[in-house]
């Protein structure tokens, strides 16, 4: 049993050695089940560490996520990082602070209460004791439970936390240091590739005689999972080739039609559950005036810029993992129900992969690895997908389509609003319904396909309808979740869920009835919000934007959008600039956002920075492109993201809110810069689109439909 | 298959033996062991594994070794000077602007910035979109990106202005 009123991830891993620990003279090492893939979160914990125990921030190195050694804090999703291991970490340096300020008492025979510290020197009121943390530390000090929840330092004393920091691993990635997984070159380390079926229903048939190089090591088919291992990548890379022409496959339809997405997630079996309900006849019944309006987003790719990678070793019965998945515990765990073994047998050290945006494809290429790995026992075998398989393979995040209908009364006030919305599932990772989820599972001799991904229970928090609940005071609302039981590609996690289409189909509505009440876009939001954090948001955001008096141009259109993401964690409201030539240009985007109390404001200024410009990416370029049989867009040149020459000015300001909880930053962004960016090009163009992405193709659709 | 290839990286020049076809991002990575360029897409369409070679920046992911043949390379280990610690501009200026999410693309964009500076050392913000196009990022720190090179300009500017004036480095 822990000690009520502990932060939750504390609570469930409650040993205060398991977090911190000051072995090494002069420095903190501090573990956390988190995981660090250019978000930045190591060095916001790294100042919260400091913060606590009156250290410098340059003292506190943070130790690699492992299932042997860190606390085992699920998965690194859903921007709750500094919100849970930022506030376990606080709670456990505090108490650590205690127990060696009283081991210190001990030892002068003063009262604790007496103590101050200065960068991990003990000070009492007659100056230095000479004492310091690491001179009155001693292994095992630490390795009890937390106590009951010990004061912290309050935000207003804070002189680390709260303000900008640079980021801990950026000095190695500028110089080319080794750092990620990629980089790992274990002694004896072979490399292996796998060679994919050519789509998701295909299964091998044969495999003729096929000349291997030299240098290969060993080649692995087992049911319809094929790879090499040889002495070099160069090597693997071209003994797969090999493989890959002497494969026979059998390739089945199994995609719906690429035009007609919409139309597939609508007439898919689905089960329909209430999101979230709150009748009022009276008010429904005070509408004059209603509109109906339906807004779509194709399947989207993760696309991080470095392929998967993973290192796999079989020692006797015991494998160990080097991954950059989000969830080491739960991968741990999953390889282990995949193989039929005990957790305890695996081990998964994390390794820094490139930026991941959900759950991309880093949990599959590691059971890829132990999969190989398995054929040269004691020896670790590094895999590395390919582009086109990383594009291909990895989890995508599904299409969706929303149904809004609202009805306005005759002082233009929103009466009654119904949402429906119809998607695949959103929280495929590892584990999820029960199964253990890894691509290569479904390959193997035996293996069954993945059931389709699960959505979590119906609300404005989770899956496919994060943030199907509009924000706004509305007396009258229904909102319905239509997950599809079927989804013949694979879908999960991919940054905000379904709140990039809720929220993008919710703000352009908002236009749309605004422009029915003949109201301003921002003055229509705020009629509709009482909550001031919301308001204050959007008021700055239209400040910044010069939105009052911005110009009236030809072709030039500006819009807004705003969101409480989850409905519950970080607000965040954003203008867009576009130019509508021949196609949409998105000059500028202005945003704004309170994510209660901030760590590192620069690294909230950065991420919302990185997700405004994805964001924007989505909304006006990307879309998955596919046969009846398989993902076609492989490339960067058939899935094109905004590059440099397209990409907008963003400016981004936090509105303070120091006494609210932290939130985090993340994900904030996305669905109010795709709400903003529709309603920019709805100004510019004078024509709605409501088909994502809103490129020159759709727009000409929509002219011609309107 | 294996010949002689001869490299000229980072100012040290080298006899390889390899398969000439390699690529020349396997030659750099697992013969050299600089893990600074890196692997992206394999086909030269994002500029993750950017080198500079005899001064342009080039992808090494589709570039046979024989083709680098007593050419003068450099990667984003070669720049500043490593014996002394000291960075280049152009990675200092990253560094202060921190101008980077998971700094998967980070070493090809130095690259990029670095090839456009000692072409043109004073860009426009437009001049440095367009010179570091080939460079996809996917955690959208181009902004960032785009003020550390312009911040690097400046550094470099000032430099030179100082050697002119004959002030001690």
């Amino acid at each position: 049993m822990s000690e009520p009123g502990l932060p939750s991830s504390l609570a469930a891993n409650p040993v205060l050695g398991n977090w911190l620990e000051f072995a090494e003279d002069g420095v903190v090492t501090i573990r956390s089940g988190k995981v660090e893939y250019g978000q930045g979160v190591w060095t916001a914990l790294a100042q919260v560490a400091a913060e606590e125990l009156d250290v410098c921030f340059e003292r506190v190195r943070v130790s690699p996520v492992s299932t042997g050694s860190s606390p085992d804090e699920g998965v690194t999703s859903g921007s709750r990082s500094i919100e849970d291991s930022g506030g376990a970490l606080r709670q456990a340096c505090a108490q650590a602070r205690t127990v060696l300020l009283a081991a210190a008492a001990a030892k002068l025979g003063t009262d604790a209460a007496a103590l101050t510290v200065r960068d991990g020197a003990l000070e009492s009121g007659d100056g230095p004791t000479g004492h310091t943390y690491w001179s009155l530390y001693e292994p095992g000090m630490l390795d009890h439970p937390a106590g009951a929840p010990v004061a912290v330092k309050p935000a207003d004393r804070w002189s680390v936390a709260g303000r900008s920091a640079p980021r801990i691993d950026l000095p190695d990635k500028v110089t080319g240091r080794p750092r990620f997984i990629h980089d790992i070159a274990l002694p004896g380390m072979l490399h292996g590739r796998v060679v994919r079926p050519p789509g998701p229903a295909a299964t091998l048939d044969a495999l003729i005689e096929a000349e291997m190089p030299a240098g290969v090591v060993a080649t692995v088919r087992d049911g319809s999972f094929l790879g090499v291992i040889a002495e070099s990548e160069r090597v693997a890379v071209t003994a797969a080739r090999r493989l890959a022409r002497a494969a026979r496959w059998t390739e089945r339809d199994s995609l719906p039609d690429e035009d007609d997405v919409a139309g597939f997630l609508l007439s898919a079996p689905s089960q329909d559950q209430p999101v979230a309900e709150r009748s009022d006849a009276d008010a429904a019944g005070q509408v004059t005036q209603s509109l109906t309006a339906q807004y779509t987003r194709p399947f989207l790719a993760h696309a991080s810029m470095a392929p998967s990678c993973a290192i796999g070793r079989w020692d006797g019965a015991n494998i160990s993992v080097w991954t950059h998945s989000q969830g080491v515990f739960v991968l741990g765990r999953a390889i282990a129900a995949g193989l039929g073994l005990d957790p305890a047998q695996v081990t998964v050290t994390h390794a820094e992969g490139a930026g991941a945006y959900g759950h991309n494809a880093s949990d599959d290429v590691a059971l890829d690895a132990v999969l190989l790995a398995r054929a040269v026992p004691g020896r670790p075998v590094r895999v590395l997908w390919s582009r086109e398989d990383e594009l291909s393979w990895g989890p995508l995040g599904s299409a969706m389509v929303d149904r809004l209908s609202a009805g306005l009364g005759e002082d233009g006030r929103i009466r009654s609003w119904q949402q429906d919305v119809w998607s695949g599932g959103f929280i495929g990772r590892p584990g999820g319904g029960g199964e253990p989820r890894l691509l290569a599972l479904t390959h193997v001799e035996g293996g069954k396909p993945m059931s389709p991904a699960p959505d979590g229970v119906p609300s404005n928090a989770m899956g496919s309808t994060r943030n199907a609940v509009p924000g706004y005071d509305i007396p009258d609302l229904q909102v319905t979740r239509h997950r599809l039981l079927d989804m013949p590609l694979r879908t999960s996690s991919l940054r905000s869920l379904g709140a990039f289409l809720n929220v993008f189909a919710i703000e352009s509505f908002m236009d749309e009835l605004a422009a029915a009440a003949g109201a301003d876009p921002v003055e229509f939001r705020l009629t509709h919000l009482t909550d001031p954090r919301a308001r204050a948001v959007i008021e700055e955001v239209a400040d910044m934007a010069g939105w009052a008096a911005r110009p009236a141009a030809e072709g030039v259109g500006y819009g807004v959008g705003f969101a409480r993401y989850k409905g519950v964690s970080g607000y965040c409201a954003a203008v867009a600039e576009v130019e509508a030539e021949t196609s949409i240009r998105l000059r500028r985007l202005w945003l704004a956002v309170d994510v209660g109390r901030v760590i590192n404001p620069d690294g909230v200024i950065n991420q919302v920075e990185g997700g405004a410009v994805q964001s924007a990416s989505w909304a006006l370029r990307e879309r998955v492109r596919f046969d009846r049989r398989k993902i076609t867009s492989t490339t960067w040149e058939t899935y094109p993201i905004l590059r440099f020459t397209e990409v907008p000015d963003v400016a981004v300001r936090i509105v303070r809110a120091p006494e609210a909880a932290e939130t985090g930053a993340g994900e904030v962004a996305q669905g109010p810069v795709a709400g903003a960016i529709g309603n920019a090009v709805a100004d510019a163009v004078g024509v709605r689109v409501r088909d994502l992405p809103m490129t020159t193709e759709q727009i000409t659709r929509a002219i011609e439909q309107s | 298959m294996t010949q002689e290839v001869r490299l000229s990286v980072n100012g040290v020049h080298r006899s390889i033996s390899c398969d000439p076809d390699a690529p020349l991002l396997d030659v750099l990575r697992h013969e050299l062991g600089l893990a600074g360029p890196r692997f992206g897409c394999g086909i030269g369409l994002c500029g993750a594994c950017f080198v500079l070679m005899d001064g342009q920046p080039k992808s090494s992911c589709d570039m046979p070794v024989w083709a680098a043949d007593g050419k003068d390379l450099t990667t984003v280990e070669g720049l500043g000077d490593p014996g002394a610690g000291t960075l280049h501009e152009v990675q200092q200026a990253f560094l202060d602007e921190q101008a980077a999410q998971c700094g998967y693309c980070t070493s090809g964009m130095i690259i990029s910035a670095v090839a456009l500076l000692l072409a043109n050392p004073s860009p426009g913000e437009e001049e440095i979109r367009k010179a570091l196009d080939g460079n996809l990022c996917r955690c959208g720190a181009h902004g960032r990106i785009v003020n550390a090179v312009l911040r690097a300009a400046r550094a470099t500017a000032s430099r030179i202005t100082a050697d002119t004036a004959g002030t001690p480095r």
